[in-house]
């Protein structure tokens, strides 16, 4: 998806109630705006013509700008036309109409005043009284001028380019092209498939030099790495000799190319974009939870990309938590649910481990919940803990934090699990009590959800002393051949759910594919579990158990899920 | 009669003088400076007192110095824009990136006569609260750098830079920095990158005017070599005697560089508006005429970027009657003074002083050719139509002047270049605009005649008919 910032002008609304206003004509509409708005920093700033534009309802074309981006003012695509109260020349005082109204001086060159003057709307602020005319023939001939550039030395391999469908490009040459080239000479030709690093490959040819890129490894991801070599119309983005492009951020540039310059070679060749289906969902590698989009074919992923949410992860995500989904489509992925080694049956099986829970006395039973299961799932786990007195626990996993995106935790819901009540002091400090409750007897049943407890400390020779063991996970791991019950689970790309962040951000991701197999969501067999009667149950609803949770769960009071938005609520901790 | 009027290269090109502190001083250097530093200030009419230095602020405005660089802009109220109390420093560059073709009239200052440059330079730095100034030189003149950081380093050791400046208490350091070879460091905006390190691509303004956001960010003037050694003479002889040489609006001398079909090719210091462009063609203290047996067929009058002149035009000037009133009058092209209004009411502009002449012996489609190219090798390629627009002029006039033009060739090119003039992020768009423009205007006969005969030479080859011909590929 190209520039998801630019792709949805409703997600940058005006600041709070602005002290001062300008007010102003867009397209002859008169609009009254903040006199500042908040610059790729979130600085006040001067309204631009095109942040006013935006709050009139009237999006200008643009390529270089970008609201996350320091503005660059190259590409020209948002020039207008545009006026501003003229002045009596005698008086200095603002001159009038006939009909009493202001008289408006429309921007001609100086030197030929024949000719409008065009202002590039991303970089020239307002003024009051000033008249935008982003529809004028002169706004629109500048338009087209100026995509005739960008075209001519274009190589317009669309059939071929992943970009097609999504490209910028191609969207304004039908709003703003012409249907026959003027350009009567050979094109520039340049560098193609250039690999820039170990996940981009750069096509010059297609690059229309808007500097997104370099921008945005030079000022967000602080990763001086591109630039421009040549000169003029042989211009191309390279990376710095010697260098690599190859920053963790580095794909993020491919979702700010509007063009097909930049392809990831994750995504390079394998779907036309037009096929994809995109879900809401979450990245799930770290505790930061980027707010991503799915793109899926029928059960097959084929991107993650960033979505917007300034609480979150402003429009970037991380190229680790981009490219780690291709285990989901694994082969080996558990999609039967088995009894003691043998194929059984979810009906078979449930009511079996139901049996087993009424009859174990208070205190045998033990629950280790990956802090990588939605909340939702945690709070059932939790329920399902309180009927037996259960010790819970959960396994932390960390790493370093890059100080930007990447987050020290590196399970997506380690908050969740405390906030439900999975943990609490210090996370993990249970699981050798577990143990040491599994060697001396005490402990006689462990339900373990989607972690390998022989790498932490509860071995194979301890799991295999247990009674009984209920073993939930994705793939095949020391504990899940050793599981005398194994439910296969989902990836949260197969189902619904919630995450908390590590800063208390509560957000909803939605079903992007189907699990493979028999494998369930994990809310749902859980939930039969505690509902007892299989056959008599009320199915798991994901707004009834989210909605019951806020009741019992105190962070979560007043929170319903019908209101938990696209970008989520945030939650004290 | 018209005649030079030596006022900035008064010694430069007496024999024997040389580049050096010890001939300067002989010939009364830096006194300008030593009185300048002790000068005690102005008392206004109105009672209100000005600093020395706003003192020579105001005398520059009163001067009525224009720059010389090429937008002819006052030097005056260009430092009345500095800001002032955003509390960081003011920094003060030199343009001596000379590089508009036709134009070499800074470096004889620069290798005949630094110091007076440095002077000029120190004084308006001074004025300005300007503690550390630069002075960008072209790539190509690495005689001028050398002769310039020996001068620099004379004057360091004379106390007219560096620390306490004559006792003054006042501290400035002058730093030389060599370009590497693009025109586009000329430009204000990209020289400052240039400066800072990065690719000399021009800053867009709004907002980074450099008076306010210049260099580092800092408020920054930026000056062409001439007019900062203008500013000495201003300090010198006062703004009222300097405003007297020239005319009105367009005072002071300006030196000009006169090349191309003339006998006596060369450069000339004259007063601004004293001269017109016939007598420094044709007059015996100039150009001294053309080549026998050749006529006047163009003349580009500032530099390569401003808009040709033909021969034979007429313009409508507005003049001051008898009466006191403005008129329109009629003056041929040749009788137009060369000043920076007359010459921009005749659409043109005097630019960097750079007359350029063409007999009829010169083809205007070749010679557009040519300077095209310079524009298509030259745009920096920031902003797309600059960038595109150079060369697909550059290569639609290769075609024309390589046997594959059309008839339609000049229309295509006013229709490239009108739709790169204004619409830029520097005035290199103009630069490069504006000779297409206007020799396709002027000259279009001449255009569409070389077009037909391609057409005709290819029919009379029995090449492809031209309705299914694809351009031959070219560079
Ligand atoms: C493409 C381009 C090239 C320029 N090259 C030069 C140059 O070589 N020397 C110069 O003094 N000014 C040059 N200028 C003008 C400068 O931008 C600037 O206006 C000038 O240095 C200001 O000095 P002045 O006010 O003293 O004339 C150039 C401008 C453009 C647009
Ligand atoms: S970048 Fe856009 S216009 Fe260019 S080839 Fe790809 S899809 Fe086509
Ligand atoms: S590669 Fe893409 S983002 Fe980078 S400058 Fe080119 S078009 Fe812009
Ligand atoms: S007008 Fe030309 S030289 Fe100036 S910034 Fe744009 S591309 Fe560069
Ligand atoms: S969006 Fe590129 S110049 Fe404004």
């Amino acid at each position: 998806m190209s520039a998801p910032a630019t792709a949805a002008p409703a997600t940058s609304p005006p600041p709070l109630p602005a002290a001062e206003t300008v007010t102003l004509k867009v397209n002859g509409r008169t609009v009254q705006v903040p006199k500042t708005m908040p610059d790729w920093q979130g600085k006040p700033q001067p309204t631009t013509m095109l942040q006013a534009a935006r709050l009139g309802g009237v999006e200008i074309p643009h390529y270089c700008y970008h609201d996350k981006l320091p503005v660059a003012g190259n590409c020209r695509m948002c020039l207008v036309e545009f006026g501003t109260p003229a002045l009596d020349p005698a008086t200095r005082k603002p001159a009038l109409n006939a009909d009493g109204t202001p008289k408006i001086a429309r921007s001609v060159l100086p030197y030929e005043p024949g000719t409008p003057r065009g202002a590039i709307a991303c970089a020239t602020p307002i003024s009051p009284g000033m008249e935008i005319y982003a529809d004028s023939p002169a706004t629109k001939q500048m338009r087209e001028a100026v995509l005739e550039s960008l075209l001519i030395n274009h190589p317009l391999d669309c059939p071929i380019c992943d970009q097609a469908g999504e490209c910028k490009l191609q969207e304004y040459s039908v709003e703003h092209g012409q249907s026959a080239s003027g350009f009567f000479e050979t094109k520039v030709h340049k560098p193609k498939a250039v690999d820039l690093g170990p996940r981009i490959m750069l096509d010059d040819e297609r690059c229309i030099l808007c500097t997104r890129c370099i921008r945005f490894s030079k000022d967000i991801a602080g990763d001086d790495a591109l630039g421009i070599v040549n000169r003029g119309s042989y211009n191309s983005i390279a990376a710095f000799p010697g260098r690599q492009f190859d920053n963790n951020y580095s794909l993020n540039t491919v979702d700010l190319c509007p063009v097909g310059a930049l392809t990831s070679k994750d995504f390079r060749f394998k779907m036309r974009v037009w096929f994809l289906k995109e879900t809401r969902s979450l990245c799930t590698s770290c505790g930061t939870g980027c707010n991503i989009v799915i793109g899926s074919r029928e059960e097959t992923l084929y991107r993650l990309e960033p979505r917007e949410n300034e609480a979150v992860n402003s429009s970037w995500m991380c190229d680790s938590g981009r490219l780690n989904y291709k285990w989901i489509g694994r082969a080996d992925r558990l999609r039967e649910v088995r009894v003691r080694g043998g194929h059984s049956t979810w009906s078979a099986a449930l009511p079996q481990i139901q049996a087993i829970l009424a009859k174990a006395p208070q205190g045998s039973v033990a629950i280790l919940a990956g802090a990588r299961q939605t909340t939702e799932e945690l709070y059932l786990l939790k329920k399902l803990a309180d009927r037996f007195g259960a010790v819970t626990d959960s396994v932390p996993r960390t790493g370093a934090a890059d100080g930007f995106l990447v987050a020290a935790d590196r399970n997506c819901n380690t908050q969740g699990a405390r906030l439900t009540g999975i943990w609490s002091g210090t996370m993990g400090a249970q699981i050798p009590r577990i143990a040491e409750g599994i060697r001396a007897g005490g402990v006689r049943t462990l339900v373990v959800f989607g972690e390998d407890v022989t790498r932490h400390g509860i071995g194979p020779e301890l799991l295999a002393s247990l009674e009984t063991l209920v073993v939930s996970d994705l793939l095949p791991s020391a504990t899940t051949r050793a599981a005398h019950y194994l439910l296969p689970g989902c990836a949260a790309a197969e189902k619904r759910g919630t995450f908390v962040n590590v800063k208390g951000r509560l957000q909803k991701f939605l079903k992007a594919v189907e699990a493979p197999g028999d494998a369930r969501p994990e809310m749902e067999f859980l939930w039969d579990l505690l509902e007892g009667d299989v056959a008599r149950r009320a199915p798991a609803n994901i707004e009834a158990i989210f909605n019951q949770m806020v009741r019992e769960v105190p962070a979560f009071a007043g929170l319903e899920w019908a209101r938990v938005g696209d970008t989520g609520v945030t939650v004290p901790l | 009669m018209p005649q030079e009027f030596k006022l900035i290269l008064k010694h430069a090109d007496e024999p024997g003088y040389t580049p050096d502190m010890g001939c300067y001083l002989k010939h009364g250097g830096y006194e300008t400076l030593k009185k300048a530093l002790q000068a005690p200030g102005r008392d206004l009419p109105d009672g209100k007192k000005l600093s020395p230095q706003e003192a020579l602020r105001e005398d520059v405005k009163a001067s009525g110095l224009r720059g010389r660089g090429g937008a002819g802009f006052s030097a005056g109220l260009k430092w009345s824009f500095v800001d002032r109390r955003s509390g960081k420093p003011i920094y003060l560059i030199c343009n001596a990136d000379e590089s508009e073709p036709g134009t070499f009239k800074d470096r004889q200052i620069l290798h005949k006569d630094p110091h007076q440059l440095i002077e000029g330079m120190v004084l308006s730095c001074w004025a300005n609260d300007v503690k550390l100034a630069y002075i960008y030189i072209r790539g190509e003149f690495p005689e001028g750098a050398r002769l310039l950081n020996r001068a620099l380093a004379e004057a360091r050791a004379k106390g007219f830079l560096g620390k306490n400046i004559l006792g003054t208490g006042y501290d400035l350091d002058i730093w030389v920095h060599r370009g590497a070879g693009a025109y586009i460091c000329g430009e204000e905006t990209g020289l400052i990158e240039s400066l800072e390190g990065k690719r000399a691509y021009p800053r867009i303004k709004p907002p980074y005017f450099p008076a306010i956001l210049g260099l580092y960010l800092c408020p920054t003037i930026v000056n062409n070599v001439e007019t900062l050694c203008h500013v000495k003479h201003i300090a010198a002889m006062g703004p009222a005697e300097f405003a007297r040489l020239g005319t009105p609006n367009n005072t002071g001398t300006r030196i000009v560089s006169l090349s191309g079909d003339v006998q006596r090719p060369g450069y000339f210091e004259v007063e601004v508006g004293k001269v017109t462009i016939g007598e420094l063609i044709f007059h015996e203290n100039f150009g001294r005429g053309l080549r026998p047996g050749r006529q006047l067929k163009a003349v580009i009058p500032g530099g390569s970027s401003s808009k040709v002149l033909k021969a034979g035009e007429v313009f409508q000037l507005k003049r001051k009657g008898a009466d006191g009133q403005m008129a329109p009058v009629e003056v041929p092209m040749l009788d137009l003074p060369y000043d920076f209004d007359s010459l921009q009411s005749a659409g043109t502009m005097s630019g960097s002083g750079a007359v350029i002449v063409m007999d009829d012996s010169r083809s205007m489609v070749d010679a557009l050719a040519n300077l095209s190219e310079f524009y298509a090798h030259e745009s920096c390629g920031q902003c797309t139509p600059c960038r595109e627009g150079a060369l697909w002029m550059a290569k639609g006039l290769h075609r024309l002047t390589h046997g594959d033009g059309r008839k339609e060739d000049a229309a295509y090119l006013a229709h490239i270049a009108q739709n790169i003039q204004g619409r830029t992020i520097c005035a290199f768009g103009e630069a490069a605009a504006w000779p297409v423009l206007s020799f396709v205007k002027k000259f279009r006969e001449e255009f569409e005649a070389r077009g037909e005969a391609d057409v005709a030479a290819r029919a009379a080859a029995g090449s492809v008919p031209d309705s299914n011909r694809k351009p031959s590929p070219h560079a």
